[in-house]
């Protein structure tokens, strides 16, 4: 593991990816491609259980033995209620005021519902969590959100599970130049490193990735991929990329070439 | 009594509070987190609960997510 060098939800991490723990052909996979990936946080969920099963104590304890910090989620909510209620229950079992707040307002593409995701950030806030909000890159909800409590907010790239990267770099550019102090990580919709490697050169804190790691074909290289282009990203964004331009300018210096302007020009016809 | 247990009817022949129903169904052992009629129920409380016919529980435990 890297040493620390990002401040996010008062703890020191030493990667800006984060890692989902669904989707993958194994438990046994999940934890090398997590350690692959250098990932220092991993979103968990919650589940019914049933008496018999213990499904959940085994995921639990594979995830415990890594030593990341984890994030649970509030995946398939649709209500303030149904939200509140299974954040209370992942902050007692998970042991962590941690929040990923989702509540979701449109089946087909998961859309985050802005109004009652506003309203359940309100009250998490409230009651002391520290929500990571599911949001859209939508300016007005992302003011709403920071004027609910959140410090950190998470806009989608596309929508989940689809792998098309970022639908909307302008929107994502302006919410990044809009809000240079709060914490932005892309969540959903990432298929690529590259996509990652875009958001990261935007300036962008993280990057929360599930699907592109867990249903790669080799989900413990494509998780090592990730930790290197959330890394390449970061450092390229800190470096300054160069403006771009029209027209090509000779990288090797002209100053000396041969022969340079020696022959006179070919006569036109 | 009949007592809806993630989203299945569950019979319990006597009154009980959560925390004995929690054994009675052989959850003793296992890290869970509960919601009695949709509200959350810390686990300092499974002794205060006094369930009544027709309650609902949700028992959940840690799973993988994204």
């Amino acid at each position: 593991m890297t040493a620390p060098n990002w401040e996010i939800g008062g703890r020191a991490l030493g990667s800006r990816l984060l890692l989902g723990t669904a989707r993958y052909p194994s438990l046994a996979v999940l934890q090398q491609a997590i350690h692959a990936s250098g990932a220092a946080i991993v979103t968990v969920s919650l589940r019914r259980e049933s008496a018999s099963g213990r499904a959940g104590s085994q995921f639990w304890r594979t995830i415990k033995e890594l030593g990341v910090q984890v994030l649970p989620n509030t995946a398939g909510c649709k209500t303030v209620k149904e939200a509140v209620t299974t954040a209370e229950m992942a902050r007692e079992v998970f042991e962590t005021p941690w929040l990923k707040l989702e509540v979701i307002g449109d089946d087909y593409t998961l859309q985050p519902h802005p109004f009652l995701l506003v309203e359940a950030a309100e009250a998490l806030c409230r009651r002391g969590f520290e929500v990571f909000p599911y949001t859209t890159e939508d300016l007005v909800v992302a003011e709403r959100l920071i004027q609910a409590g959140c410090k950190i907010l998470m806009p989608w790239g596309a929508p989940i599970g689809s792998g098309q990267g970022l639908n909307n770099p302008y929107a994502l550019r302006t919410l990044r130049a809009r809000y240079p102090e709060i914490s932005l990580i892309v969540d959903a919709g990432i298929g690529k490193p590259s996509h990652a490697i875009q958001a990261m050169e935007m300036g962008y804190d993280g990057v929360l990735v599930n699907t592109a790691v867990a249903r790669a074909t080799d989900p413990v290289q494509m998780g090592r991929a990730f930790g290197l282009a959330v890394a390449a990203g970061r450092l390229a964004y800190l470096a300054g990329a160069m403006l771009t331009q029209e027209m090509a300018e000779p990288s090797t210096p002209v100053t000396g070439t041969p022969f340079w302007h020696s022959a006179p020009p070919e006569p036109t016809k | 009594m009949i007592i809806e247990v993630n989203g299945e009817k569950k019979q319990l022949d006597q009154q009980q509070v959560l925390a004995e129903a929690i054994t009675h169904w052989g959850y003793e052992c296992a890290l869970i987190a509960v919601a009695h009629n949709d509200e959350f129920v810390p686990r300092s409380r499974y002794t205060a609960i006094q369930l009544q016919d027709g309650d609902r529980l949700e028992i959940v435990a840690p799973m993988q997510g994204g």
